[in-house]
């Protein structure tokens, strides 16, 4: 049974599109700076310098890649789980249109320069301001969505999307807070924390875990409790566990943040906290995984042939694998050789590669042809090449960085007979030569493969034609 | 109050709050695993609820495993908390710091290693340099201190200077070797480009006459003009022979040694803005030990200087009043 109300698949649309383009310039901004580390003589004019470049790799991974799959997905999904059209589609308009000028803000002005010196979160205040109504705008369609919903339960996606949404507004108001000054008129905005010293260093990285917590974990669970299941044709594997792992997960995440600054001027009391919550995170982490991958118990065969599911099957391995790396990295002894060596930046890559943009990528090769009257890509053979590109160019990326990352935390702590050291920081540098270029080859491997999803998307639409009569569906039966 | 404790509570009532709150929260993961672990439900059923079509949930029960590494972690955060700093102002049993470990470990360190540079501070810098062990350790010294700025080779980078050469800004005698990582440098130039000093072309005439000094290209009528401008733009600090002083860390200008660079443009520009360039004090640092062997190396690579009764400061010293009453 259908009624007259149609989904707002519209919104959705824009977003994916947009998730694969930006996606293709954040990484592609990423081969770049990956390369400048190889080839110093990169750093050919300001704008497009390393120290200029890594911001605006990350924001774009992150913010536009990660943000529009997630706007996307949980538009997307909000809707169907709900069995009504989306709340205010006026709103949900603004947001994208207010979600790419964030971007191209974030574009023009992180290479001009400007910069708050936060760390994933380095735009200026009057994008802050601008992030806060387009995300206030999110949760109202989003919420609305869920109020005015048809069935009495609330399917356990939409936990993670709507904790998300709720986690990272608070993260942005309370870590962007800052005294805002023109420096001369209206073009030089810049932020002065409203925190000093170290508390400016804990609030920072409070906000900077949990963005890795809310936005890259909780959010791209909620796309995962969707589109495995649906990919896979299987219940979920367990009611009991998503319930106990999302409020354990959501609880133990806010506690982390301290990791990040072990022996440092953080009292120890702060620090200990830090790694204990982040151990016992490891179980809420890893119930995310065994839900994901124990769906498909029973259709295991299903794995060989479907491209779709491998992606979304191998980013919950590396999501287990990543969330396994990181609370070990947190406990201090382990952390005295891995802190501020390619180690973390390798952890962060195989989240990042692996699980979030890998669930993003399956997702949207489920997602793309239903918004385009499709019933599947227009290539399933390109989504294969597609697949064994980004996990190859995954595990080159990371393997580098675990064997670079180590042994530049070896090399620093080598001390002479005299208690001199070994090795002056150069020779660390030099010696990590080899495994920076591999890590260059690992980023074009996976850029290539947007390339090819870039590619396949446009084929696709233009084969197909933009659904806007999809009725929305009855519940099934009555709750 | 406990000095190694380095909390930052400003009452006992925060210390209280913290307790009160990460004990609630530990304790309450284990409860709350306890109470969804044991509830009753059967493998294989599905809850009964359907979203969009296909979307259900089986309502299996937790893994057993999972169940028992998550109260494992549970377990383990109790256990620490008890011995280590977690809980508040409370110490743990250990009484652990960050601070006690440092001090415990540098302690350890100069127990094991003083000695071996101790053993060095005894003899003077000359016989240091002759000593091959303590050349060695003074080469590591000098790769983990200061190459980042003088270079692994330490030949230096514009605006750092060399140190293999005979060129010294502050004196190359093993005493002020030892001052100068000790205490570090200051060198201030003053600006000189603006009125009542002297306009733009003036300060180019300058420029000409100093690079003439040092046989760099330049123009000669410039060069001539700039000759009765030095004395009094430059001479008060450079010297009237512009052989610069090295007791105050004044420039050599006849040289060919050029610390940032010799291009007429970066010339003109130093006249005009002036110029500040630091080196860090090290002593306090390092010790006096290891400045010794620092100091040794430096003085070995090539440049160093007899220690004499500072014959090159005493002229100088002597030229001071006489510059003054010339201006």
């Amino acid at each position: 049974m259908q009624s007259q109300a149609t989904y707002n698949y519209k919104v959705v649309r824009q977003f994916a599109v947009m998730t694969v383009i930006w996606g293709i310039v954040g990484m592609l901004v990423g081969v770049i700076i990956a390369a400048q580390l190889v080839w110093p003589e990169l750093n050919f004019v300001e704008w497009l310098s390393y120290g200029r470049l890594r911001p605006l790799h990350t924001n774009a991974v992150i913010f536009a890649f990660g943000g529009c799959a997630l706007f996307a997905t949980s538009y997307y999904s909000v809707q169907r789980t709900c069995h009504t059209t989306l709340f205010a589609p006026g709103l949900a308009a603004f947001t994208f249109w207010g979600w790419q000028l964030i971007i191209v803000l974030a574009a023009l002005s992180l290479p001009l320069g400007f910069t708050s010196g936060k760390e994933y979160a380095e735009l200026e205040w009057p994008i802050d301001i601008l992030i806060t109504i387009v995300w206030v705008a999110y949760a109202i369609v989003f919420f609305g969505t869920i109020g005015t919903r048809k069935t009495k339960h609330i399917y356990v996606s939409n936990w993670f999307f709507g904790s998300m949404i709720i986690a990272v507004a608070l993260l942005h108001l309370v870590n962007s807070a800052a005294i805002p000054v023109f420096e001369a008129g209206i073009l030089t905005p810049r932020s002065y924390s409203a925190y000093a010293g170290v508390q400016d260093a804990m609030v920072q990285w409070w906000y900077g875990h949990n963005a890795v917590g809310f936005f890259l974990t909780a959010g791209f669970l909620g796309m995962m409790y969707y589109f495995v299941p649906k990919q896979a044709g299987r219940p979920v594997y367990s009611y009991r566990l998503s319930v106990v792992h999302f409020w354990a997960l959501i609880f133990t995440y806010m506690w982390a943040g301290p990791h990040h600054l072990h022996y440092t001027a953080l009292p120890d009391w702060t620090q200990s906290l830090g790694m204990l919550f982040s151990l016992i995170l490891l179980a809420p982490s890893w119930g995310g995984m065994i839900n994901g991958i124990m769906t498909l118990s029973g259709a295991w065969h299903k794995l060989r042939d479907d491209p779709i599911l491998k992606f979304l099957i191998t980013s919950l391995s590396f999501y287990g694998m990543s969330t396994f790396e990181g609370p070990m990295m947190s406990v201090k002894t382990i952390n005295a050789l891995s802190h501020y060596t390619d180690w973390t930046v390798g952890h962060v890559h195989s989240g990042a590669l692996g699980w979030v943009a890998m669930v993003s990528i399956g997702s949207l090769y489920y997602l793309i042809p239903r918004l385009f009257g499709k019933t599947e890509m227009y290539s399933v053979r390109l989504i294969n090449v597609h697949f064994w590109l980004a996990t190859l160019g995954t595990v080159l990326y990371i393997a580098a960085l675990w064997i670079s990352g180590v042994m530049q935390g070896l090399m620093w702590r080598a001390t002479n007979p005299d208690g001199t050291l070994t090795y002056a920081f150069v020779e660390s540098v030099k010696a990590s030569y080899p495994f920076w270029t591999i890590r260059v080859i690992g980023g074009l491997l996976f850029l290539a493969g947007m390339f090819i999803m870039a590619y396949n998307m446009f084929k696709t639409i233009a084969a197909g034609r933009a659904v806007d009569d999809a009725k929305v569906l009855e519940p099934a039966h009555a709750h | 109050m406990d000095f190694k404790n380095t909390s930052d509570f400003v009452s006992s009532f925060w210390s209280l709050y913290v307790i009160v709150i990460v004990a609630v929260s530990v304790i309450g993961c284990a409860v709350f695993l306890w109470f969804q672990g044991t509830a009753k439900f059967k493998p294989g059923e599905v809850t009964g609820h359907v979203w969009d079509e296909t979307l259900e949930e089986y309502n299996n029960p937790l893994p057993n495993w999972w169940r028992w590494m998550f109260y494992l972690t549970v377990g383990f955060a109790i256990v620490y908390l008890m011995l280590y700093p977690g809980l508040g102002n409370l110490a743990g049993s250990f009484g652990w710091t960050m601070r006690g470990q440092y001090e415990q470990e540098m302690k350890k360190a100069e127990e094991t290693y003083g000695p071996k540079f101790n053993q060095f501070l005894k003899q003077d810098i000359m016989t240091v340099a002759a000593n091959q062990e303590a050349k060695e350790m003074g080469a590591r010294l000098f790769q983990t201190y200061c190459a980042q700025c003088h270079g692994g080779d330490a030949g230096g980078a514009p605006g750092f200077p060399n140190l293999k050469d005979k060129d010294w800004l502050w004196g190359g005698t093993p005493e002020k070797i030892v001052e100068t990582i000790t205490n570090g440098r200051m060198g201030i130039m003053t600006p000189k480009g603006t009125k009542p000093d002297m306009d733009a072309e003036q300060v180019k005439d300058v420029v000409h006459y100093v690079r003439s000094l040092s046989g760099l290209t330049h123009d000669s009528a410039r060069a001539q003009r700039g000759a009765e401008l030095y004395p009094q733009a430059c001479a008060a600090c450079h010297g009237p022979d512009a052989k610069g002083n090295p007791a105050a860390g004044y420039p050599n200008l006849t040289d060919k040694v050029w610390l940032h660079g010799s291009s007429e443009a970066k010339q003109i520009e130093i006249v005009t803005k002036g110029m500040q360039n630091q080196m860090p004090a090290f002593g306090e640092f390092l010790g006096p030990a290891k400045v010794h062997l620092l100091a040794a190396y430096v003085w070995g690579l090539g440049g160093g200087e007899k220690p004499e009764p500072a014959p090159v400061a005493a002229p100088a010293e002597a030229e001071k009043p006489a510059e003054e009453a010339k201006q």
